[in-house]
């Protein structure tokens, strides 16, 4: 790779790359050399990161500068890539040249404008009606189509879903997704970081801390402020909270889902238990807006700890019998032992991450990986991997973490080291920074990578979250599976909506 | 044997379920009066919930999801979710309402029959929240369908949720 490292970008540097150059990299993910880990545009060029977990510094990021608004597509060549590029038309207006899918992505033609995010934002008229958009052509005999959303019967995000049907059989999924895009790229634009980080926090709810974390990381890094030891501990401490919260909801309702009502109930108490203990402890259920730049927001004193220990104690003491109900109930594991499975070879392409990616044999977890980031690189822990790929494994893998993480939070009482939680943050002297950061969420690794202007605005900001290369794989596990066993094979991988369609 | 263990066990053990919120806010009491005396004989002491996301961060959903769990218990009050809007008395909206939802949410409006209320849940159902402004989001629930009732909060917490829909169903 030739380039002129840019050294403004931390703690990975960013290298700009001539068009062979960037086909070369794609053409390398392509063979299966390394992981695409983002792809997004800007005003002008494109840029990917690329994880190589064997090569120094792990992460690389390439940028193509487009004055001509076209790049070479490595969707072409590798299709993980495919919706990111379709997503970068939309916004950006960037034409990846041999992206085999002409359809827009996110832009359903409501916006009113074309190409939002670029430097020339055409108006466009808003139709009443819904452009059409054709779905994939599927062909042969007795198939039939079930439309599906984007207002579902549960309590749950919108998407649309169009299955093909041979009988009860599913021959294929095709997603819509793109509903919930609330442009949050662009309400960052010039936003300060306390704004910023507040967007930030809402691009998934459901992983509010670890976008917390992502963001401010990512500002530490452009600014070069390291936050302090305790506010580090306490983000753990909180993440881990967050995760234990995700994956205990999550074992309930993928149960329930098998009509399994019994451990949704139990599994939604010590739900409710970890949530009220955020509470007491942050002053917010989700601890939304706790993590900011330069530390936390929160502190936790004698009572706090005391509640939290309350609280691993009590898990610990309930949930491994939950887990013995799930694995000694025939009629449960008969709905989700098999089913939508998701082949190891397919989440490695993707770099599927989080569950999705571990109980299909590709063990990347952002907190252990590449070193990991403080303060998990001072912590004991394990990272459950599983071949099977399917829904029970899926299960087992948020049992295993559950207990990964009630382990954790034992470990990050025990050491929180004293001290203040947070430091000021003041713009760069007079120059442009840049900042790229992961953390891992409950369902993966969420990246954020941001540019700030000399005024420590936000000039541009990228927050891609784990659901983008999970999303894919949804399709792949629900074929030759029946319909009815949709939902169980959705709730399992349980990808956000929000945070893919920004 | 799990099974039996855990079944004895909610047998023998006191409820979890929190007493019912009391409701005292005299923003929401205010709602309360203003709302249709007609509608709310009609719809009686039991309604039927359809939640819309209009483009939430999904925060609002889990704290929805919470009102069913055993410490909210939702359905104790003659309340419950289903599946269709067509079998609903009540909205409950969430989100800034992105441009890309809201064909959908007026279809679901005009799918609920009367008489029917819309209850705006989240800050961002208020008027866009962060969100407002921006190319994406029309911003704020009533700008696309009549708004009934405003429960504020990022998200509101399921007890501030309850309050809110016992509202409906108070006695003016």
């Amino acid at each position: 790779m030739r380039g002129e490292a840019d050294t403004r970008c931390r703690p990975w540097p960013r290298r700009a790359v001539d068009a062979p150059a960037w086909e070369a990299a794609a053409e390398r993910l392509a063979e299966g050399q390394g992981t695409l880990l983002a792809l997004w545009g800007e005003v002008g060029g494109v840029h990917m990161a690329v994880l190589d977990e064997a090569a120094a510094p792990g992460i690389e990021v390439l940028s193509l500068a487009c004055p001509d608004g076209r790049f070479p597509s490595v969707g072409r060549v590798h299709a993980p890539a495919i919706r990111p590029e379709r997503a970068m038309r939309d916004l950006f207006g960037l034409e990846p040249v041999g992206l085999p899918d002409p359809r827009p992505w996110l832009d359903h033609g409501r916006w009113g404008v074309a190409a939002p995010l670029s430097a020339t934002p055409s108006a466009r008229a808003a139709p009443d009606a819904a452009p059409a958009y054709p779905v994939l052509p599927v062909e042969g005999e007795d198939l039939h189509e079930v439309p599906v959303g984007p207002v579902h019967a549960g309590i749950i995000e919108p998407g649309h879903f169009r299955f093909t049907c041979d009988g009860e059989t599913v021959v294929r999924l095709e997603e819509r997704l793109g509903y919930v895009h609330k442009g949050i790229e662009e309400r960052m634009r010039g936003a300060d970081l306390d704004r910023a980080a507040r967007l930030a926090a809402r691009t998934s709810g459901d992983s509010t801390v670890a976008y917390g974390i992502a963001f401010a990381r990512a500002a530490e890094a452009a600014l070069g402020v390291a936050p302090p030891p305790r506010a580090v501990w306490l983000r753990a401490l909180m993440a881990e909270l967050e995760r234990l919260a995700n994956h205990l909801g999550d074992v309930g309702a993928i149960c329930n889902d098998a009509s399994f009502a019994l451990m949704h109930a139990h599994c939604g108490i010590l739900r409710e238990r970890v949530l009220r203990a955020a509470m007491t402890c942050f002053g917010h259920r989700l601890m939304m807006d706790r993590v900011v730049p330069g530390g936390v927001a929160c502190n936790l004193d004698a009572a706090g700890a005391a509640a939290l220990r309350a609280l691993v104690a009590e898990i610990a003491a309930r949930f491994p019998r939950l887990a013995d109900l799930y694995d000694r109930t025939a009629s449960l594991l008969d709905r989700t032992v098999g089913t939508g499975i998701v082949r190891p070879d397919l989440a490695r392409r993707f770099g599927a991450g989080g569950h999705v990616g571990r109980a299909s044999g590709r063990a990347f977890d952002s907190r252990r990986a590449l070193g990991g980031y403080p303060p998990y690189d001072a912590l004991r822990f394990e990272v459950p991997v599983l071949e099977e790929g399917d829904v029970n494994a899926r299960v087992w893998i948020r049992i295993r973490e559950i207990e990964q993480s009630l382990a954790l939070i034992g470990q990050i009482l025990d050491r929180l080291p004293d001290g203040p939680v947070r430091v000021p943050l003041s713009p760069a002297a007079g120059e442009a920074c840049e900042g790229l950061a992961l953390a891992e969420s409950f369902r993966g690794e969420v990246l954020v990578w941001l540019r700030l202007d000399a005024e420590g605005r936000v000039a541009r900001c990228h927050l891609r979250d784990p659901s983008w290369f999970q999303w894919p794989l949804l399709e792949a596990a629900i074929e030759d599976n029946i319909i009815a066993d949709f939902p169980l094979c959705n709730k399992s991988f349980n990808c956000s909506y929000s945070g893919h369609d920004l | 044997m799990p099974m039996r263990k855990t079944f004895l066990e909610g047998l023998l053990h006191r409820p979890l379920t929190d007493p019912p919120p009391a409701l005292d806010d005299p923003e929401l009491a205010e709602l309360g009066r203003k709302l249709d005396a007609a509608a709310r004989r009609r719809l009686g002491r039991s309604l039927a919930i359809r939640e819309v996301d209009a483009g939430s961060c999904n925060g609002c959903e889990l704290e929805i999801h919470a009102l069913n769990n055993a410490f909210h218990d939702l359905e104790r009050f003659g309340l419950r979710f289903v599946a269709s809007p067509r079998h609903a008395d009540v909205l409950l909206v969430t989100g800034p309402v992105t441009r890309n939802m809201r064909e959908a949410l007026e279809r679901t409006w005009r799918a609920t029959p009367d008489p029917k209320w819309v209850v705006a849940v989240g800050d961002c159902a208020l008027d866009g929240g962060l969100f407002a402004g921006g190319y994406a989001c029309v911003g704020g629930v009533s700008a696309v369908v009549p708004v009934d009732l405003h429960i504020r909060g990022c998200p509101p917490m399921p007890a501030q949720l309850l309050k809110g829909l016992l509202t409906l169903l108070a006695p003016p």
